[in-house]
This record gives C-alpha cells, sequence and structure tokens, in this order.
C-alpha cells in the first residue's frame, strides 16, 4: 500500500439480519483530503461510517486504515482517529475543559502535554472563554466544536464525521469546517445527506441501498451531468413528455411526477415550451446540475431525506 | 490503561456530586427506610430476639450497595443513548478499562455512601469497634463491586432504562429480600430457605452480619460467606469485562 493512501476498502458488505445495508462497497481515500459520502437516510453510509469508527465487526470484505488492517488491528487504529458521531460524545454535565481532560486521558494523554494541547485546542475551536462552562450551557455549534477540539487531542491522522453539521446553523457549519481545515496534512471522511456541504469534499462518493452509485470530484460529477437541467411540472407529465418530444425531439425523463430534460441548450426549449404548452405547466425551471442530479441521474431517484420539505408535493415520493 | 480507569472512575465521582437531587435521594433514601422500617417493626419483629433497628443496620448497608450500583449503573444506558459511550468506545482503550472504571465508579459511591450511614450504628444499637469497622468496610467493598459489576453487566446488554427498571424489580429486588437484610431466611418456606444459597446476596449481607455484629446466628459460617462474596464479586466482575468486549452489530444501533 502506498503511504499516500489513508483508506482503502475493497468487497465491503454488511447485513442486519436479512438486510443488506452495504453491498459489494470500495474505495480509497488519499492522505490529506477530505473524502465525503453522501446518501440519503438508509442508504448505507452510517454503517460504512461505524465499520470505519470500529465500532462493529467487519463482516466480509477489507479495510485497511493508515496501513493497519481493520479486521485485526482495530485497537491500533483508534490510537490514530478521532471520531465525531452524529449524537454529540461530549458529557454535557462537565465543563468544556474536563470533557476535553477526560477525552485526552482516554486517548492515553496525560500531565503537561494533555494541559498544554488542551489549551491548544480551545485556542484553535476559539473555545478559550467557554472552557469553565459545562457543556448543557453551550450551543449546538458550539458543542460540536467541543467534540472536535477533544477528538484532535492526540493529533489523529484521520478524522471521522458521522453527520456532523447535523442541527448546526450555516455559520456553525463554516466554523466547523474551517477548524477541521486548519488541521495540517489531516484526513477527513464524513458522512452527510446535505447538498451544499457535501460539496466540501475533494472527493465524493454517493451511496444509494447499500452501493457506491457514483464517485468523483464534486464539480466533476455535476459537469459529467451535462449542461442544463429544464424541469417541468405539470399534472398529466407523462403525456406532456410524449408531446414534447415528438413536437421538438427532446426526449426527457419523469421522475417523481416531474418532467426533466437534460442537454447543453435546453435553454432554447424554454420559450417554444411555454408558446405551445404554457397552459399545462404549473411550474418550470432552468439550472445547472446539481448533486441532486447527479443522483438522479445515477439512481433515477430523487434524492429526499427526513428533513421537512417546504411544500408538500403531490404525487410519489420515494425513499430509500 | 490506568489513566483511562482514573478518567471514568473520576467522570463516575464527579457527575454523582454534581447531581444533587441524586445525591441527597442517595444519602437520605436508607436512613428514611431505615428509620420507617425499625420505628413500625420495633415492638413486633425481633429476628433472633434482636431489636429491629438493629438487625435492619446491616440489611440497610446491603441495600445501600445495591442501590447505589443500580443507579449508577443505568448511566450506562443513558451514557449509550447520548452518544459518550460511543466515543469512548471508539478511543483506544481496552475495553475492560471501561469496564473496571465504571465499575470501580459504583463501587466507589456505594462504600462511601455506606460509610456515612455506618456513622449512625450506634444510634441503631450496634456496637463499633476499629477492627469491626475496617472489617466491615473490607466486605462492603467487596459487596460493592458485586453488585455493581452485576449491575453493569446487565444495564450494558440493555438498551432502555425501562427495561433495566424492569429487571431491577424482577431479579435484583429479590436477590435483596432474600438475602436475609430484611428479615431471617433460616425458617423460610423450604423453597425460599433453599434459593436463599444459590442468592449470592446471601453471602455479602451474612459476612456483614459476621464483621460488624459478631456472633450471628442463621447465616453461613464467616469464611463462608466470604468466599462466596469474593466469588460473587469475581464472577460479576468478569462477567462485566467480557460484556463490554463483544462488539456487535447492536453497537450499531
Amino acid at each position: 500500500m502506498s503511504d499516500a493512501v489513508a483508506v482503502t476498502a475493497a468487497g465491503l458488505r454488511f447485513a442486519y439480519g436479512d438486510r443488506e445495508a452495504l453491498r459489494d462497497v470500495a474505495f480509497a481515500v488519499r492522505r490529506g483530503t477530505v473524502h465525503g459520502f453522501l446518501g440519503p437516510n438508509g442508504s448505507g453510509k452510517s454503517t460504512l461510517f461505524k465499520l470505519l469508527s470500529t465500532l462493529v465487526p467487519l463482516q466480509q470484505g477489507s479495510v485497511t486504515m493508515l496501513g493497519l488492517d481493520l479486521a485485526r488491528q482495530a485497537a491500533a487504529i483508534r490510537a490514530r482517529i478521532g471520531v465525531v458521531f452524529q449524537s454529540p460524545a461530549v458529557d454535557k454535565k462537565l465543563t468544556v475543559r474536563e470533557n476535553l481532560r477526560y477525552g485526552g486521558l482516554l486517548l492515553g494523554l496525560s500531565g503537561r502535554d494533555l494541559g498544554a494541547r488542551i489549551d491548544q485546542m480551545l485556542a484553535a475551536a476559539s473555545l478559550a472563554d467557554r472552557a469553565r462552562d459545562r457543556v448543557e450551557e453551550l450551543s449546538g455549534g458550539l458543542r460540536r466544536r467541543v467534540e472536535i477540539a477533544k477528538c484532535m487531542l492526540a493529533r489523529p491522522d484521520l478524522v471521522l464525521l458521522d453527520e456532523a453539521s447535523t442541527g448546526l446553523d450555516p455559520a456553525a457549519r463554516r466554523d466547523m469546517w474551517t477548524l477541521l481545515k486548519s488541521q495540517p496534512g489531516l484526513t477527513v471522511l464524513f458522512t452527510t445527506h446535505l447538498m451544499d456541504e457535501a460539496a466540501e469534499a475533494d472527493q465524493l462518493l454517493l451511496l444509494d441501498d447499500g452501493a457506491i452509485v457514483a464517485a468523483g470530484r464534486p464539480k466533476d460529477l455535476m459537469r459529467e451531468v451535462g449542461g442544463q437541467v429544464l424541469d417541468i411540472e405539470a399534472p398529466d407529465a407523462d403525456a406532456l413528455a410524449r408531446e414534447i418530444e415528438q413536437a421538438f425531439g427532446s426526449a426527457g425523463a419523469v421522475v417523481d411526477g416531474a418532467l426533466r430534460i437534460e442537454g447543453e441548450r435546453v435553454h432554447e426549449l424554454v420559450p417554444k415550451v411555454m408558446e405551445r404548452f404554457g397552459d399545462r405547466v404549473q411550474r418550470l425551471q432552468l439550472g445547472h446540475p446539481s448533486l441532486q442530479d447527479v443522483f438522479l441521474k445515477k439512481t433515477g431517484k430523487r434524492f429526499v431525506t427526513t428533513a421537512p420539505e417546504p411544500a408538500p408535493k403531490k404525487g410519489r415520493r420515494r425513499r430509500s | 490503561m490506568s489513566r483511562a480507569v482514573l478518567a471514568l472512575w473520576h467522570r463516575e465521582i464527579v457527575r454523582f456530586l454534581r447531581d444533587r437531587p441524586r445525591l441527597t435521594g442517595s444519602l437520605l433514601q436508607p436512613i428514611v427506610l431505615w428509620l420507617l422500617f425499625s420505628g413500625a417493626l420495633h415492638g413486633s419483629f425481633k429476628p433472633g430476639g434482636m431489636d429491629y433497628g438493629e438487625y435492619f443496620f446491616v440489611g440497610t448497608l446491603a441495600m445501600i450497595t445495591l442501590f447505589t450500583a443500580i443507579f449508577a449503573t443505568i448511566t450506562v444506558i443513558e451514557d449509550r443513548k447520548e452518544g459518550f459511550l460511543q466515543g469512548v468506545l471508539v478511543s483506544p482503550v481496552p475495553r475492560a478499562a471501561i469496564a473496571l472504571g465504571k465499575i470501580l465508579g459504583g463501587a466507589t459511591l456505594g462504600l462511601g455512601l455506606a460509610v456515612v450511614f455506618l456513622a449512625l450504628a450506634p444510634l441503631a444499637g450496634v456496637p463499633l469497634s476499629l477492627p469491626k469497622v475496617a472489617e466491615g468496610l473490607a466486605v462492603l467493598a467487596l459487596l460493592a463491586v458485586a453488585v455493581t459489576g452485576l449491575g453493569f453487566s446487565l444495564a450494558w446488554v440493555m438498551d432502555s432504562t425501562a427495561g433495566y427498571h424492569g429487571i431491577m424489580m424482577l431479579v435484583l429486588m429479590p436477590m435483596l429480600l432474600l438475602s436475609g437484610a430484611f428479615f431471617p431466611m433460616e425458617s423460610a418456606h423450604p423453597v425460599l430457605a433453599w434459593v436463599r444459597f444459590v442468592n449470592p446476596m446471601t453471602y455479602g449481607v451474612g459476612a456483614l452480619r459476621h464483621a460488624l455484629q459478631g456472633e450471628v446466628t442463621g447465616v453461613p459460617s464467616y469464611a463462608v460467606c466470604l468466599l462466596g462474596t469474593a466469588v460473587f464479586a469475581a464472577a460479576t466482575f468478569a462477567l462485566g469485562t467480557f460484556v463490554v468486549g463483544r462488539r456487535s452489530a447492536r453497537d450499531a444501533t
């Protein structure tokens, strides 16, 4: 294995009883990069995260992390990774400093080293003035920073984050990423169901139903989809799709009750469609492909999360 | 490893001392129960000719270790739910250290609370001497480790605090009731009289009686009681380190 690679996984499978959560997952993560796993709920990304964080034993396949074999050297791996869970792993009843102190002791630090390192991380996370406050008195964003500070105490080579920005406002999320990216040479692996957070990644893996459906740089993935995307919402989307194809030769696909046409010059269709079928169109939207579109193209499904949607749309809503 | 154990142990103590209602309840509940029972049964119940206040005094000490163990180990379930435990599980701490820190933490609390109650011994008519106290504390420490180990093992494999309460009422309370802590068991129904010998609490309470009251009747010999308690402690301690060492898909939920 090359030194340039932080994590490699091959042939990963994991099942809860009969239900397969991961099917033949393989990937490689280069050192010093930020690697994202994007997928809707139930796509298997949390299972993958738990495998990598050594919480659950491997069932099938192999993983090498930092040159160590996950199946046999989980303890050695734990010494070199930092993990941030979706549910905060800090003790709310303890102060910020106490949490860091206990965290450091669990990581094998002690004495003056630990004290100095705590001060360093408090400063890096802009928490120095809150060190004596109990964690329960802090906002969600600050709590998250405590956790990241805690997991960085022992200078890990690799940090794993599971939906770490859930519940954070955009400013707090930005703070979190600034803190993470300020650590030189750190490899970061994170799971998310948020499209805009996924864009933080140098490399992105899209997961659906336990399998990797796309991998690459977010920009490349979006470029791959094509130049423009036109979404047309109409009550009779299927009929409209046929008629538009007949009239203008532009084939589209109906996804979740809406017609979607992709292409380099789709914008030219807009006036034509509105002139001819304007009375049947409820809503029409033109844009560049997003990670949503990448997911849609690869799976044929819309990316649905459990976050409440602004306006309930009629029609089928698929969840994976 | 020792630092990790110390950190987890210390966390137990700090959390206990900071939780005022828990602290107050833990200190007062045994005193209140002892006063109620010994006051109510004062004239009507004299086990082995002994005043009930004196008889139940030793039982209360055993009860303190058990109840403290229950409330200390139920936090394992909370820790798991809140995510703290996951953080510990992915740290490079040997699994045994997690069991050790938690069990020693809970046992320390039990022992500390028992010491406070022990100070009331003269009030209960239990004459104390320094050697007796030393012996009593040694037995209490052993018993506290045993019941905390048991509570820890149960809590580790459970998902809900409500479920843990169910097990507490079904298993742990009968263990206490049938141990001779509340009433003598030697003239109980033959089935129960037999059950008490397989109940490890019997030996803990028996050893405490030997240590603090000297000559006692109706309990196994001091040596047997000490051995029984030591085996109880070793077994639950081993069980605790065993359950904590198992990684399973359950941790993924």
